[in-house]
């Protein structure tokens, strides 16, 4: 139960007051622009666009700023803005087949075509402090060769052409909308990939994980991560043609799965994907994993009680700003309904007490 | 390339291209095209569309902002823009080129606005491309020493 109370306003004013002196922090350190957390905390900025379900990197690198570097806080602004916005209209499906590859490496297949394309990658770092980054210096400079002409062909589009692998129905069915109709349960594939994209990273990294440890396991290999741009094209009804309307970065993962076969399918190898804005590859790596998972089902495979396997407990938990909000929710003042409780709790006291009474008396 | 493939091409440009440098170039021209808005510049989301498996059935991944613009020149050709991002001088800029793209100015601005914002896309995607290039493993074998 709420009641308003009322008297708390000065004391909010100068709450916020000091949170804006403490974002600054020390004046005399310099003030962080947002374009230096857009270029500089990029992969900060990305994770903000993925979770925050808004691809632009100037508002997710402002709201960084404002939240003092607290990712969910600030998801949550970009989350709130969002609702702001009229809505244009919906995008082609992207073809991530044309994306312009900076990373793209394959598990599976090491002469793939294409190549194993290392890009910006943390991977085979030492993991040591760098102190040098301590220091201002000289901008460093990449090397650069003769750039590959063309697409880079998807991997599982290799183990198609022998039927290896389950091929992707073709539909261009009009996909549910999270942001439009609360989610319902069961949830079709479509509605289960826009939750994960903008699920929370640890919250599905864990899940994944999971899987990986026995819960429900699936023995995902890593077919193919890709990491670029790709441009996005949306049909404009006042010119009755699709035109480009902008360029995006995104990660997408897709991996190979063993699967034994069932009644009705050979044995073959299935797959889970992951799409996410961004250079997010933890990520989307995560995200095939649990999208293998939940497929449990349609793939005729044994229930096994994993939590990654239970899509009311993953779709329902994933996001976490419903999560962040109704956890936070209980540190507001409850003052009635604890005092209905401290009631309580006193009127059974003193009838423990009554009842007990009289056995002392005897 | 048809006249629409054409068309897409330019606004397909100006949607990628970055605000500052499409104000830059179209100030150098120095036209000033009477014009009224058809619609004011408007700030938006596009709802971005991904496939299950890159080639399956449509999902919703997550939206994108966009800024959407429509105007008439005085000479009554009427302009389209949808660019990336909340510029609404981008969205207008975009829109009047896109208009005058379609009067006898289209040279003009085919060489100082659209040639030289198409050569700064494919310098950057370039430069892009060489670096992922350098990054690419080149495998050898390790041949043993027996005979």
């Amino acid at each position: 139960m709420y009641v308003a109370v009322k008297g708390g306003e000065r004391a909010i004013d100068n709450a916020h007051a000091w949170l804006a002196e403490e974002r600054r922090g020390d004046t005399s350190v310099a003030e962080l622009s947002v374009a230096q957390i857009r270029e500089q905390l990029s992969l900060a900025v990305n994770r903000v666009m993925a979770e925050g379900s808004l691809y632009d990197p100037d508002l997710a690198a402002l709201a960084i700023k404002q939240a003092r570097g607290d990712l969910i806080e600030a998801i949550f602004l970009i989350r709130a803005y969002r609702t702001t916005l009229p809505r244009l209209g919906a995008s082609e499906p992207v073809k991530t087949a044309d994306m312009a590859c900076e990373r793209r490496i394959s598990a599976t297949f090491k002469d793939a075509p294409g190549g194993q394309v290392l890009g910006p990658t943390f991977d085979y770092t030492h993991r040591l402090l760098d102190f040098k980054l301590a220091a201002e210096s000289e901008a460093p400079q990449a090397s650069e060769a003769e750039p590959a002409k063309g697409q880079t062909p998807h991997i599982t589009g290799f183990l198609n052409r022998e039927g290896l692998i389950q091929s992707e129905p073709e539909s261009d069915e009009t996909p549910p909308d999270l942001t439009r109709e609360p989610m319902e349960l069961p949830a079709d594939r479509a509605l289960r990939l826009q939750s994960l994209s903008r699920g929370d990273e640890g919250f599905i990294l864990s899940m994944a994980y999971s899987t990986q440890r026995g819960y429900a396991r699936n023995h995902a290999f890593v077919g193919e991560l890709r990491i670029g741009s790709v441009p996005v094209e949306m049909e404009v009804p006042e010119l009755g043609f699709a035109i480009e309307i902008g360029e995006i970065t995104l990660t997408e993962c897709e991996t190979v799965n063993q699967f034994t076969g069932s009644k009705t399918e050979p044995p073959q190898f299935t797959r889970g994907y992951g799409l996410v804005f961004g250079q997010t590859e933890r990520k989307a790596i995560s995200m095939a994993l649990v999208d293998r998972a939940l497929r449990w089902n349609e793939l005729g495979e044994e229930d096994q009680g994993a939590p990654a396997q239970d899509e009311e407990f993953v779709l329902m938990h994933a996001d976490n700003i419903q999560a962040t909000g109704f956890l936070e929710h209980i540190k507001l003042p409850h003052y009635v309904d604890f005092q209905s409780e401290l009631e309580l709790v006193r009127k059974l006291r003193r009838e423990a007490e009554t009842q007990s009474m009289p056995e002392v008396a005897e | 390339m048809t006249e629409i493939e054409t068309r897409k091409h330019w606004m397909g440009l100006l949607a990628k291209a970055k605000p500052q440098d499409v104000a830059a170039l179209f100030e150098d021209v120095t036209l000033n095209p009477e014009f009224t808005y058809l619609r004011a510049p408007e700030v938006g989301g596009v709802m971005v569309q991904g496939r299950a498996g890159a080639t399956g059935a449509p999902f919703n991944l997550g939206e994108m902002t966009v800024t959407r613009c429509s105007v008439q020149l005085a000479e009554g050709e009427v302009g389209h823009a949808y660019v990336q991002g909340r510029d609404k001088a981008h969205a207008t800029q975009a829109a009047l080129i896109d208009a005058l793209m379609q009067t006898p100015e289209a040279e003009r601005l085919r060489l100082a606005v659209l040639a030289p914002l198409e050569q700064s896309q494919v310098q950057a995607r370039t430069a892009r491309a060489s670096k992922a290039a350098a990054t690419k493993v080149d495998f050898f074998t390790m041949v043993r020493g027996e005979d």
